[in-house]
């Protein structure tokens, strides 16, 4: 993807993307999960934009964004590896797992490699409960994740 | 003639190699110019043997599991097509015994069909109960579903006719059904099951839903955690739109229903109805006070009924078969059935769909085979992260509501989670207040702050540091959190560490300073 984003052209871009939608009962999470599948995040110059569109103030946009662990304020990753950490997991050694990944990736949890390739998240259940430990990698779900699995799915990021 | 395999869709299966297997199946057919279909149907529940593959013969269907794409080739060697011998073979899928003992009403068509074919919906009862309930008046649909013991199967347990009566009796120029699909718990995935596995089902209890209330709005709010079950629900809206099971007209009646899907962002908090109803109006997700209530007051301030996908999903078995039928399984005031989710460190997990009743020692052990790495049950957890810890000598309480609260835990979404022998409930209970302070919507204090404080709490008791007061002052500081909080987030993180304090006092006790310094 080549896209210059000067700050007009995200602006112009964010005005479509909300137009779009801002007919729905209740737009916002629809317009800022389109934005963030557009941008990769939701940069600091929309919120004015959204603030505008749906005739709210900004702290409200801010409030909103910030509120909701999915949703980005900073560009992450180009891709984002999510392990989950929840009971049904820790019970089959997703600890374990989560140290593992921290030292193969050099990263702790809601961090970015420094080559921006992978951004390392925990996630509270992606209900693969009775196939754990669990990891997702941009939307790709994993089940019985071992160390093995953990090296293959890290190897195959391209880094 | 056309043989039919079986390989599910389910993200579980998907995340065990389904879709490997999948494609070596179609090479494999290409190769040896096989008269073949695969349909990717939903899962049967039992995820030690995904992903399983099916082939229907004349016999029925038969089973192999757990498949792994470098088998295929073998298996079409040994003759798998016509349902030979193989070391994977299971026999017949209806005679395998995980599933043989359950009494499949919600999900009786999950894992059986193509969750996107409507003509197999229609082959295995599917839309009866719409078409029973189009010809009713709003009351009878109501006093049906109040008859039949229905309580919301989100956890809260609260009689889903009563709810309905609420909404149906509010006047408004709008009301919604909104569909609690927030499925946060760790150790459930029933939602996430039927949504993927036999989305219409929950259409078709929405449209109901619907019709008894006098709405004409749906919503469905679920987890950006499930992209499967959004895309698979999407597209059955889609379909079900087309076929005029959604629209302005539906089934050519005058009633009008419509549904949309909507996505949450990561908030646990959200899959408490008022929060969810914030953040489905664009807010943060923070709980509202009640009353007033949503079924008056709900979302954009109009009638609502919120309702969990699996109490919404039995709707349509009720309205088919009766009230009666479904109030004839369970026991005391849990009726019906409950799809039980054995999760964590078991041996055979899954989904057990089973009449209220059976004891936790009965699922634990002979249902769930006990742990799967062999050591001994040390506890399990019911009812996800705001559930209690259950030792083994409290193995003999039924699974039914009452008998739970009686206990001190809670059924909740009906998720269990098995640990070994191996688990530090000192941990465990520390979890349960972080996660508490992780996902506190921060409105009100005793989580937002209470849940800080306990984790330091616990642990100063874990570095035995003044362990005897400190455990007191954990003890009254869950009681603030459990009667001073307004949603249960707040309310029910005592349930976990309480019972984690109480039933395993051993994990609790001071350990000497030298060894807590490192």
């Amino acid at each position: 993807m080549t896209m210059r984003n000067s700050a007009g052209e995200i602006a112009q871009r964010s005005r479509d993307i909300i137009r779009d939608r801002k007919h729905l009962e209740g737009p916002m999470l629809p317009i800022l999960h389109a934005l963030q599948a557009k941008f990769g995040y939701i940069p600091d110059i929309v919120k004015p934009v959204i603030a505008d569109e749906l005739n709210l103030s900004r702290a409200e946009v801010h409030g909103v964004v910030t509120f909701y662990p999915e949703f980005r304020e900073h560009p992450g990753g180009r891709h984002v590896l999510k392990i989950c950490r929840a009971e049904a997991c820790q019970s089959v050694g997703c600890d374990n797992l989560a140290d593992r990944v921290r030292q193969l990736l050099g990263i702790d949890f809601h961090q970015t490699t420094p080559d921006g390739a992978v951004m390392l998240e925990p996630v509270y259940c992606l209900g693969l409960c009775a196939c754990g430990p669990a990891a997702m990698l941009d939307g790709e779900v994993y089940g019985r994740v071992d160390e093995h699995c953990l090296s293959e799915i890290v190897g195959r990021l391209g880094r | 003639m056309t043989v039919t395999i079986f390989v599910p869709r389910d993200a579980a299966s998907l995340a065990l190699g389904a879709e490997k297997v999948a494609a070596a199946i179609t090479s494999e057919i290409a190769a040896r110019s096989i008269d073949a279909r695969i349909v990717r149907n939903g899962s049967r529940g039992m995820f030690w043997l995904e992903p399983l593959v099916e082939v229907r013969t004349d016999h029925g269907r038969v089973a192999y599991g757990p498949v792994k794409a470098s088998d295929i080739k073998d298996l079409f060697d040994a003759g798998f097509l016509s349902g030979k011998a193989h070391p994977l073979c299971l026999g017949l899928t209806k005679e395998i015994p995980f599933l043989r003992q359950q009494t499949r009403l919600t999900f009786s068509r999950c894992g059986v069909t193509d969750p996107l074919s409507l003509d197999d919906y229609r082959h295995y009862q599917g839309l009866k109960g719409l078409e029973q309930a189009i010809a009713m008046p709003r009351a009878e649909i109501v006093a049906q579903v109040t008859e039949s013991g229905l309580r919301g199967r989100g956890g809260a347990g609260f009689p889903t006719g009563i709810k309905w009566k609420t909404v149906m009796e509010a006047v408004a120029p709008q009301k919604y059904i909104v569909c609690n699909a927030d499925e946060g718990d760790s150790a459930t995935f029933a939602d996430r099951m039927i949504m993927e596995g036999d989305p219409f089902v929950l259409i078709e209890g929405m449209v109901i839903a619907g019709f008894a209330t006098g709405a004409t709005r749906g919503y469905i709010y679920t987890r950006s955690e499930y992209p499967h079950a959004i895309a698979t629900m999407g597209q059955a809206i889609g379909i079900a739109r087309a076929a005029g099971i959604l629209g302005p007209s539906v089934l050519g009646s005058d009633h009008a229903f419509d549904i949309e899907i909507r996505a949450g962002a990561g908030a646990y908090v959200c899959g408490e109805e008022t929060a969810l109803l914030n953040s489905l109006e664009g807010k943060r997700g923070i709980v509202r006070a009640k009353p007033p209530l949503p079924a008056l007051q709900g979302f954009l301030g109009r009638p609502t009924v919120v309702n969990n996908v699996i109490s919404l999903a039995s709707i349509p078995v009720i309205m088919h078969r009766g009230a009666a039928f479904y109030r004839d399984f369970g026991m005391g005031r849990s009726r019906g059935t409950i799809p039980i989710q054995i999760a964590g460190n078991v041996k055979y997990g899954g989904l057990f769909e089973t009449a209220f009743g059976l004891s936790l020692g009965e699922i634990v052990d002979h249902i769930g085979g006990g742990t799967a790495t062999g050591r001994p049950v040390k506890a399990v957890q019911v009812g996800g992260p705001l559930g209690a810890y259950f030792p083994r000598a409290l193995f003999d309480t039924p699974f039914d509501y009452e008998a739970f609260a009686a206990k001190d835990g809670l059924i909740g979404h009906a998720g269990i989670t098995v640990f070994d022998d191996t688990v530090d409930m000192l941990k465990q209970a520390r979890f349960a207040m972080e996660f508490c302070a992780i996902e506190s919507c921060g409105k009100c204090t005793p989580c937002r702050i209470g849940s800080t404080r306990g984790v330091e709490t616990v642990d100063r008791i874990g570095r035995g540091i003044e362990p005897d007061k400190n455990k007191v002052l954990l003890a009254d500081l869950c009681n603030t959190m459990k009667f001073g909080s307004l949603c249960a987030l707040g309310g029910f993180t005592p349930y976990p560490v309480m019972s984690a304090m109480t039933h395993f006092p051993e994990d609790f006790s001071p350990v000497p300073l030298a060894e807590a310094a490192e």
